[in-house]
Parts: structure tokens; C-alpha cells; sequence
């Protein structure tokens, strides 16, 4: 069963009758904006785009690629977010090799390629009498609190002792949603008050993980910016407090939203030099996006997806395969 | 990447000025790297396309301007093809007839609804208005939590109760009538536009709320998706506007672009930062400069094209090339430095100019500029255009007349008797790329390395205008060889 199924299905709903437009109540001051003149134009073009790897499929070519089909894989992988470079990387790929087994399957190749042969495992592995830890990162709102919820449903599953390390001492609210998780999960939770220090947070969750005999430390932190040298600093300081005995980490896992475009490579540069980035969490695949730019994430930088969010609830993250991801985002 | 675009449109050949407009092809590899940044700045391919195409029609057939390079004017055509999707202007918020205004916030998960909730609140609280906030998200743990906290930094009270959503923005909206307040701002839970059920739940929200403002919000650096997201909101809420978080992640923002082709209404509010304050009516000027890193850049070609006279400019240049520059020349151009303001300011405008440049700029003032003129005025017709006749007892008369020193006169026509030497020079050998004032915006795009580039104006008020201060070369990289010949540096 494909762990994109539910996407599917979910598109296939019917457009509920269009509510009537309220009274403009914001002043458009001077220029009535339009885009082409005629909007609809724009929308049959977007709905031209849908199915068009069915497009793909049905070039029946093989050996030369056209211009044509050229331009129509180009455009799925543009669509995708795969982003121009990468795009162009394959694009001129196939135009070079041809496609001996037809263009889909080319294309297909050229993406598993792009993504590599990759160990997809989260490790645990430590020194004798440390701790392994986990460290969440990336930007506001991707994610990170609430797959630290669903690994934590995971692990305590699968019968690991673990505590929770509310390291997001800044956002409002952060630790008691964090908490709702613990609750829900049954794992140990460490907070302290919001400002406080966030390194403190994860050195007393490392203290009671070894009290309480833990087997693996789960660390949230705030949604940071990337562009921030201060932000990154902090990481910088939470990820050496962790790596501290008992502590010791083991992943630290970039959490990456499907919808991000371009601006996602730049995040993973920027967090892979402050924080030893070792794998990619992309959520939200359960929505329109492809998340094609982990491709190119991958490609440039080397770092594994490892797994991928398709949905809220607590199952929702499963382990990253490229067959199935390539396919998704094939069907754009 | 994207302000090599800018360098990109700028280095077009110039030798598509003497055909006076640009031909298809130029137009075509134009456009190509246009549309190359556009989606490097994640604008939705179909978006693109369409945007392409509508800069097409403003070019195509279009005279090119004498003040400004082809790449320029493709430049200019881009940003003001930005500008008319985006809206020109930040646009006025007002309130219903009935108080209180609802507001309705809807989008995705993580797009920073809550935030944006509060963000608005103080907005609305900072405008004289008593706001109140219902928070509807039910969904995501604690983020009623978040809201009430929130609430509290900026003092706007919360409403919420553990019913469901549409409950809860109901009996918000009766509770903040009994209040009196006057703008209610009603937070709800992110959801896929995909999910059939949570997207009627919203639609309940808004049946029961009757909100005067739906907004979607929507994160500056979501991909193509954008496009996906906005319709499907705006099919199921009919959005009134825009609000676009996260602007500060450095990212060319281009979601803002397709989301606004798509939707069709405005982007009112623009989040740019953590805290509560950073958060304001969206312009759409700067982010459509923003787009294509251009900076200002754009200012620069505005204040040239709106100051140059492209015919003064043009015709002086001619002679200028052929070796016939006159003082008259000399003025008119010096008129036109004069009328784009303190050069100094100009300067720091331009991006890549480099410290010592700007300081050498900065000092040469209008007074300066002024001095010259008065000199020049002072000549007789036959004088300015053949300085040779100038002998001892005119350049008297002249200082006199100018209220200035003989050295000062003498000084001046050194300086434009090696002006035309080099001039001629060029003339004949390598022709400069662009003479004429009408180089002055494009310059500001090359950075200090073009400084052997400067205008002839520039020229001559950097190597010693300011009379009785002498000071060989400061603008100019040029040599200053025995003969006292002046050579221009190679170029790179
Ligand atoms: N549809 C969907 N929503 C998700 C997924 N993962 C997370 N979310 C939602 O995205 C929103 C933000 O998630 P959080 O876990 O709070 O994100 P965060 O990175 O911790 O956010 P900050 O702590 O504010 O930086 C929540 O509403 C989640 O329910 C996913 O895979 N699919
Ligand atoms: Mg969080």
C-alpha cells in the first residue's frame, strides 16, 4: 500500500458550491491588478498542468527525446519544486542519454539517482553509559513539535524508555503542546518556564533520562530562522550541551515542510553548518505539495531524508521511500 | 542569484540602442533569465508564464528610451509588470458600518495563524481600536494556550471555550458585541485545502460569523503549491485579502506573487519577524523589488529617467564621440548632474559603490557644480566652443566675470582640454559602451570597477573641480603619465 494513498483519495473530493464574495471592504487604492487580462486563462492553465505526468507516460518515445517532451518533464519537475538548477541537471541529462526505456522511466531513474542510495536509519548507537539524543531543528511551524510527538508514540511502542526535552522555551505555548504529546504518548517530559535557558532544558532532561534509566532523549527547540547568526548560535550551544555525557547525539533532524520552495535549500545549508544536520524529516506530504526540493537538498548536500509526515495524528510519520516518493511527485 | 539578473539585463548590448528597439531575439534571452529568477524566487510556473508574457506586450514594439539601457528598460517593465500584479500601493483598511469588524483567519498548518492572530490584534490595538480574539483552533494541542498567552503580552483578551469551533466563533463574536469591541479577529485551526471535512468546517465558521475579512495566510516561502492552496481557499472562503508571514526568512517571497495571480485580491498585511510589532501593511513596491533583488536599483533608473533629457543627453554624447564636446556640452551635462541631486545621495543609492568612491562624490557640492557653471557663463559663445583662444587677459576677464580666480579658470580648462583628449582617444579606439549621462543609472549596477567608466561630468568633477583643491584622479583610475596624458585603465 502506498503511504500516499490517503492523498489520493482526498483529491478526488468534490468542490462544495462557491460562497458568495463578501463586500469589498479593502480598498484597492489605484490599480485594478490583474495578471493577463483574463484570470480564467490563467486557471485552465494551471488545470492543464494536472496529469501531466500522465503526459509523461504517454510519451510513447523512446531513444531521442524531443523538445517537446523535454519541456513537459521540465515542467513536472519545476512544479514539483525540484527547483531550476536540478531541473536542469536532469532535463539536459535526458537530452544527452535519450530514454531507451521511454521518458517516464528515464525520468523516474534520473530522480532515484538524484536521491541516491541512502542509510534512511535513525540511529541509537552510542558510547558505553551515554544517552542517545535526538535533536529537532528547522524553521517556525514545520513540524518539529508534533514529529517529536509521533517518534515518541513510535519508540515508547516499540518499548524504549523516553523523555521529552521542551527545548522551545520561546514560543508561547510551546511546552504544553509538547506536553498534550507526552500525555498522549506516555513519555517523560522535561519543561521549564517560558525565556528560560534552553540548553538548562536539555542538560536536565539528559539528568533525569540517566536517573530514570532512559534509552533515548527526544530534544524539541524553537522554530529558528535561519538567517539568524544569533538563533544559530544558540543551536550551536544546545547541540554541544547535548553531546555532553550522559548525553550523547545521534541524529539531528532537520524538519523540513512540503511546502517550502526554493528557500529550503538555503535552510538546510545554513542549519547543516550550525547543527551537523544528519537527516531530513519532510512533513505535510499529505497535502498538495511534492516536496521536490529535498531532491535537490539531497543531491547538494548529501543529507538523507529519513522520514516523512503525512498527516496530524500520532502514526502519520513513516519511513522515507524514494520509489514512492518519486511517484508522488511524478504525478503532479 | 537574483541581483544577477539585474547584471544580466544590464550587460544586454547596448549596440541594440542604435536600432532603437529591442529585437525579438534580445527580448527572448531577456525574458529567459527573467523568468529563470522569477521561479528561482518560487513563483508558480503558470504564473510565470502568464507574467512573462504580459512583459512581453510591454515590450515588444517599444521605442527604447534614451536615458536607459535595453536592460534596463526590460528591467523596468519587469518591475512594473510586479507592481500591477502586486497592486501599487498599500492598501486602507476600513471598518464595518456595524462594529464589530470580524476577521477571519484561515490556511495551512504552520503558515503562523496564531501569531498573525495576535500580530493583527496589536496592529488593530495600535489604530485606536479595541480588537478581541476568538481562538477556533481546537486542534493543534495547546494552541488556545498559545493565544491566551499572546493575548496577554499585548492585552487584547481571548475568547474560547472546549466546544467546537464553530461554536466557539459564534458565542466570541456575540461576546465581543456585548463588550463593544470593535474588531474581532477569529484564529482557526490550519488545514489542507485537500481536506474535505475541516474545509466545511471553516466554511461553518465563516456562515456563522459573517466575517467582513476573510484572510488567508500564507507563508512567504511556500513553493508552487502556493498557487494549489490560495484557489482552493479562496473557492471555499471567497478571501478578501492576503496576509503573508515570514518575510524576514530572506526569501524572494515568491508565494506572495502567485497566490496574489491567482486569488486575485489584495495582500494587505505582511509579517516580517518573531515579535509581536513586526508586522504591517504590505507594500507592494518593495516586495516587487524584493522579488528580483533588484534593491534600488529601480530607484535609480526612476530618478534618471525622470531627470535626463534623453535629447540634451544624446546630442552632446554624439559630439562628445566625435570629438566636437564643447563647454556648452560640458554644462548641459553638468546641468543634468545637477538636476538628479547632491551627488552623494546619488551614490548611495547605487549598490556596490565603493567607500572611497562615495566619499570622493559626497564632496563635490552643488557649490562646486555651481562654480563651474558660473565660469563656463562667463565665456563668450566663441570661447566655449574653441577654449584654445583663451589667453592670459580673457581668463582674467572670465574669473572676474565669475566671481572666481584665475587658477580656478585655468584649472577648469586643463581639465576639459584632457577631457576632450581622452574622448577622443576613445573615440577612436574602444568606444565607452555608453556616453553620456544616460550612463549614470546603469553605472550604479557595476560597482566601483567601472569607475574608468564615469561620465564625462563625473569625470571632470572628480579629477579637480573643487578649484584651488587639486586632486589628480580621485575618480578616475586613469594614469597620469608623464606627458600628462590621462589613460584610461584597461577595462575588465
Ligand atoms: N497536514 C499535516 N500537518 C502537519 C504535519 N506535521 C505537522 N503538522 C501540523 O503543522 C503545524 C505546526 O506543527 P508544529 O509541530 O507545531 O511545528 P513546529 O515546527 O514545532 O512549530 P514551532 O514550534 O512554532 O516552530 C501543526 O498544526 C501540526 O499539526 C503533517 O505531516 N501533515
Ligand atoms: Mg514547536
Amino acid at each position: 500500500m502506498s503511504i500516499f494513498g490517503r492523498r489520493r483519495q482526498k483529491r478526488l473530493v468534490a468542490k462544495e458550491e462557491r460562497a458568495p464574495m463578501p463586500p469589498v471592504l479593502v480598498d484597492e487604492a489605484l490599480v485594478r491588478p490583474r495578471l493577463d487580462g483574463n484570470s480564467s486563462n490563467l486557471d485552465k492553465r494551471l488545470s492543464g498542468s494536472r496529469g501531466i505526468f500522465d503526459r509523461v507516460r504517454a510519451l510513447s518515445s523512446s531513444g531521442a527525446v524531443s523538445v517537446d517532451e523535454l519541456s513537459v518533464v521540465e515542467e513536472v519537475l519545476l512544479r514539483s519544486d525540484v527547483g531550476v538548477s536540478t531541473t536542469n541537471v536532469i532535463v539536459e541529462s535526458l537530452r544527452t542519454n535519450g530514454a531507451p526505456d521511454g521518458v517516464a522511466s528515464a525520468v523516474r531513474q534520473e530522480l532515484l539517482d538524484a536521491l541516491g542510495e541512502k542509510d534512511r536509519s535513525l540511529r541509537v548507537d552510542c558510547d558505553e553509559g551515554r544517552i542517545p539524543v535526538w535533536l529537532f531543528v528547522g524553521v517556525n511551524g514545520v513540524g518539529k513539535t508534533t514529529s517529536i510527538g509521533k517518534l515518541a508514540k513510535r519508540e515508547v511502542d516499540a518499548g524504549a524508555r523516553v523523555v521529552l526535552a521542551a527545548g522551545d522555551t520561546f514560543r508561547a505555548a510551546a511546552a504544553d503542546q509538547l506536553q498534550l504529546w507526552a500525555e498522549i504518548t506516555g513519555a517523560d517530559i522535561v519543561r521549564a518556564s517560558e525565556g528560560a535557558d534552553p540548553s538548562s532544558v536539555v542538560h536536565d532532561a539528559l539528568e533525569r533520562a540517566k536517573a530514570r534509566n532512559a534509552s533515548l532523549v527526544l530534544a524539541d527547540t524553537a522554530g529558528r530562522r535561519h538567517t539568524s547568526s544569533n538563533l544559530l548560535d544558540e543551536l550551536s550551544k544546545i547541540r554541544r550541551v547535548a553531546d555532553r555525557p550522559p548525553g550523547q547525539v545521534t541524529e539531528t533532524l532537520l524538519v523540513l515542510d512540503a511546502t517550502t520552495g526554493q528557500n529550503a535549500l538555503t535552510q538546510a545549508q545554513e542549519f547543516l553548518a550550525a547543527a551537523s544536520v544528519t537527516g531530513i524529516i519532510l512533513t505535510k506530504l499529505d497535502g498538495t505539495a511534492r516536496g521536490g526540493i529535498v531532491v535537490a537538498i539531497q543531491q547538494e548536500l548529501g543529507v538523507p531524508v529519513k522520514l516523512v509526515g503525512v498527516g496530524e495524528s500520532a502514526d502519520d510519520l513513516v519511513p522515507f521511500v524514494p520509489s514512492e516518493f518519486v511517484e508522488a511527485l511524478l504525478e503532479a | 542569484m537574483f541581483d544577477a539578473l539585474t547584471d544580466r539585463l544590464e550587460r544586454l548590448s547596448s549596440s541594440l540602442r542604435s536600432r532603437g528597439r529591442l529585437s525579438d531575439a534580445d527580448l527572448d534571452a531577456a525574458l529567459e533569465d527573467v523568468r529563470t529568477a522569477l521561479l528561482e524566487a518560487d513563483v508558480e510556473l503558470g504564473v510565470v508564464h502568464a507574467f512573462i508574457e504580459a512583459v512581453r506586450e510591454r515590450l515588444s514594439g517599444d521605442v527604447l528610451q534614451q536615458s536607459l539601457t535595453p536592460g534596463q528598460q526590460v528591467i523596468k517593465a519587469v518591475h512594473e509588470q510586479l507592481i500591477e500584479v502586486l497592486g501599487s500601493s498599500a492598501l486602507k483598511v476600513t471598518y464595518a458600518s456595524r462594529p464589530p469588524t470580524v476577521i477571519l483567519l484561515a490556511g495551512l498548518q504552520g503558515a503562523g495563524k496564531t501569531t498573525t492572530a495576535a500580530k493583527l490584534a496589536l496592529w488593530f490595538k495600535q489604530q485606536g481600536r479595541q480588537p478581541y480574539l476568538i481562538a477556533a483552533d481546537l486542534q493543534r494541542p495547546a494552541a488556545v494556550e498559545q493565544l491566551r498567552v499572546l493575548g496577554s503580552q499585548i492585552g487584547v483578551d481571548v475568547f474560547s471555550a472546549s466546544t467546537t469551533p464553530v461554536k466557539v466563533a459564534r458565542a466570541g463574536v456575540a461576546e465581543a458585541t456585548r463588550l463593544g469591541r470593535d474588531v474581532v479577529i477569529v484564529d482557526t485551526a490550519g488545514r489542507l485545502a485537500i481536506d474535505e471535512a475541516l474545509m466545511r468546517e471553516v466554511r461553518d465558521i465563516s456562515k456563522t460569523t459573517s466575517p467582513h475579512y476573510t484572510f488567508l495566510v500564507i507563508d512567504a516561502v511556500t513553493g508552487q503549491s502556493a498557487v494549489e492552496t490560495a484557489r482552493a481557499f479562496h473557492e471555499s472562503l471567497a478571501l478578501s485579502g492576503i496576509i503573508v508571514t515570514k518575510l524576514d526568512y530572506d526569501s524572494r517571497g515568491g508565494a506572495v506573487l502567485s497566490a496574489r495571480g491567482v486569488v486575485g485580491r489584495p495582500v494587505v498585511f505582511a509579517s516580517t519577524g518573531e515579535k509581536l510589532s513586526d508586522f504591517d501593511l504590505f507594500h507592494p513596491d518593495r516586495m516587487a523589488s524584493r522579488i528580483l533583488g533588484m534593491g534600488d536599483m529601480l530607484s535609480l533608473i526612476e530618478e534618471a529617467e525622470r531627470t535626463m533629457d534623453a535629447d540634451v543627453v544624446a546630442e552632446s554624447a554624439g559630439r562628445m564621440m566625435s570629438g566636437q564636446f564643447t563647454l556648452d556640452d560640458f554644462l548641459s551635462q553638468l546641468n543634468q548632474v545637477k538636476k538628479m541631486g547632491s551627488l552623494g545621495g546619488l551614490m548611495k543609492l547605487m549598490p556596490g559603490v565603493s567607500k572611497e568612491m562615495r566619499t570622493a562624490a559626497s564632496s563635490i557640492e552643488d557649490k562646486d557644480i555651481n562654480r563651474v557653471e558660473a565660469i563656463v557663463r562667463s565665456m563668450t559663445p566663441k570661447e566655449r566652443r574653441d577654449p584654445s583662444v583663451i589667453d592670459a587677459s580673457r581668463r582674467t576677464r572670465i574669473a572676474k566675470g565669475s566671481g572666481t580666480t584665475v587658477p580656478a579658470v585655468n584649472q577648469l580648462l586643463n581639465q576639459f582640454t584632457q577631457m576632450r583628449k581622452m574622448m577622443k582617444q576613445m573615440a577612436g579606439g574602444k568606444t565607452p559602451d555608453v556616453p553620456g549621462m544616460g550612463k549614470m543609472a546603469s553605472l550604479a549596477a557595476r560597482s566601483a570597477q567601472t569607475r574608468e567608466q564615469l561620465p564625462a561630468g563625473f569625470e571632470a568633477l572628480g579629477a579637480g573641480m573643487a578649484a584651488g583643491t587639486p586632486r589628480p584622479g580621485t575618480n578616475s583610475k586613469g594614469k597620469k603619465k608623464k606627458g600628462g596624458r590621462v589613460t584610461p585603465p584597461k577595462q575588465r
